[in-house]
């Protein structure tokens, strides 16, 4: 029991950085029907601006404000990221999906070479405090304080963003478009401005994700191709929560995150397979796509 | 006199097929003028094409303002309420979302709108998609009530609703057209003579005739533009 609930944490926090990954993409493409390869871009380019910041502060062991910097740092890289590149690349290509696709892809190969050949291909390791990579004790089970964190940040965005898309007015704006981006501009509302600021918000979310991965999943250590292996979960997440549903993309995170998890550890204690985690996660996606091809919570197409 | 709209030889091409071909009427200030014609001559088009929403070569003036080049938010900017054929309420809004989306002005006229559809007033938590098709018609009129724009372009209101609800969404379109001008497209002849002043014909694609709404009650003539018995 204490094993099943241990797994169970740690399948909660994994969905949490799956939903933060995902829930901008889930967006971006419910609005603008843009297939955003370029959000795995976002989500390292957070993880190395947190990285950036830590080296330039004043040597001595991180703290908790340490990691607090870090998080604004890799929030503001993926935001200005994502604006530079909805601004720049996308806004020229609206109505040719095909070339935001080649534009999306070709960025996230161009910055992940400039990563390489600015950093090496040696991973670099993320100072993050201490007690992050302790274990608390909750009950009789012992649980990793870093998923705590990335727990409450995925509960804390989700609760945010619901607010957001619920009682502001871009909210409202984000929320018709998704539905009928036609008809929002036949009310008046300047869509474009909803574009830009839901790629802002995407990839702020996505810079989130990807220091949260470094931290608590990677052991610390950044590569500039972990964006693009979480932006796979990220996909695969979108697709069976239903695309452009925020609700959809937290559900089917938590659902990714625990069978990941289950499977890695039953799969590899029971049946002798280790890492049967992605096949599963693989196999539910066709199951899903199978039964309700729109997602868990997608509109009718 | 002043004109609402001005149409001048606008042509539209869809997926290759040339559904309007050369069109221009004018749309007097005030009252209504009802666009008509058979199923698939281009009515809807025309009125895209007034929104921005189709594109089209040709002139197209809203208002007094050349709409060539302006973003279709721009046009509904110039003072256009646009209600669509299909309605399209965002079906997963409440009403009050999709009224406060409508939203342009500082002061939104939420008294008009309830004054005319009271049933919505009793329906603002009310997710748009479960109203009936008469109460989604009415909320798609209401939320462009709000701005009191001198403007309406409303697309087959009556479709699909019942005769009671046909003549209450005339009603409503009756006393609006007593603030804004009104470009109506409308199957329903009834609410057409109630309605229109002045009617334009189409037909494949072209203006083939423009007159007072009394022009209707010529029978040959309508079965000829119309392809329907005056009395309908």
């Amino acid at each position: 029991m204490t094993t099943f609930l241990s797994l169970t944490f740690a399948g909660l926090a994994l969905g949490a950085v799956y939903f933060l990954a995902a829930s901008g993409l889930s967006l971006i493409y419910g609005l603008m029907d843009i297939l955003n390869f370029a959000h795995g871009m976002f989500m390292t380019l957070g993880a190395y601006a947190g990285w950036d910041l830590a080296t330039h502060l004043p040597a001595s062991t991180p703290s908790a404000l340490t990691f607090a910097l870090e998080v604004v740092a890799a929030v503001a890289g993926g935001a200005v990221a994502a604006l530079l590149t909805e601004v720049v690349f996308i806004r020229p290509l609206y109505g040719k999906p095909l070339s935001q696709v080649l534009v999306t892809i070709g960025l996230d190969l161009a910055v992940v070479a400039l990563l390489l050949g600015g950093f090496g291909a040696n991973s670099l390791s993320l100072p993050v405090p201490l007690w992050f990579l302790e274990a608390s004790h909750v009950g009789a089970v012992l649980l990793p304080n870093a998923d705590f964190v990335a727990l409450v940040a995925g509960v804390l965005v989700l609760v945010v963003l619901e607010w957001f898309l619920r009682r502001t007015r871009f909210g409202i704006v984000i929320r018709a478009g998704v539905e009928n981006r036609e008809m929002v501009s036949a009310l008046g509302v300047d869509v474009g401005r909803a574009f830009t600021l839901v790629f802002v918000i995407g990839g702020a979310m996505a810079g989130l994700a990807g220091l949260l991965y470094t931290a608590v999943f990677t052991g610390d250590l950044l590569s500039p191709l972990q964006g693009d292996g979480l932006l796979i979960f990220a996909f695969i997440v979108v697709v069976i929560g239903g695309l452009g549903s925020i609700r959809g993309s937290a559900v089917a995170a938590v659902v990714v995150g625990l069978l990941q998890d289950y499977a890695n550890y039953y799969g590899g204690q029971h049946a002798g397979f280790s890492e049967i985690g992605n096949l599963s996660t693989v196999l539910l996606l066709a199951l899903v796509l199978e039964v309700r091809p729109r997602g868990l919570f997608g509109r009718a197409t | 006199m002043t004109y609402a709209v001005e149409l001048e030889d606008v042509h539209v091409s869809l997926g290759g097929s040339h559904v309007l071909q050369g069109v221009s009427f004018r749309v007097p200030t005030g009252g209504v003028t009802a666009l008509l014609g058979r199923n698939g001559v281009g009515k809807t088009t025309t009125l895209r094409a007034v929104m921005g929403l189709a594109p089209h070569t040709g002139t197209v003036r809203v208002l007094g303002h050349d709409t060539g080049g302006l973003a279709v938010h721009r046009v509904a900017r110039l003072g256009v309420g646009y209600v669509p054929e299909d309605r399209d309420v965002f079906v997963g809004l409440t009403v009050a979302e999709n009224l406060r989306l409508a939203e342009r002005v500082e002061a939104p006229a939420y008294d008009d709108a309830f004054a005319l559809f009271p049933d919505l007033a009793a329906r603002l938590r009310q997710r748009a998609g479960s109203l009936s098709g008469g109460q989604q018609q009415m909320l798609a009129i209401a939320r462009v009530l709000l701005n009191r724009w001198p403007l309406l372009v409303v697309d087959e209101p009556s479709k699909g609703l019942a005769p009671k609800l046909v003549g209450e969404v005339a009603d409503a379109l009756a006393r609006v057209a007593t603030t804004s001008t009104v470009l109506l497209v409308e199957q329903n002849l009834a609410v057409v003579r109630r309605l229109a002043e002045r009617v334009v014909v189409l037909d494949h694609g072209r203006v083939v005739h423009e007159g007072p709404v009394a022009d209707l009650d010529d029978a040959d003539l309508a079965r000829q533009l119309l392809g329907v018995a005056a009395a309908q």
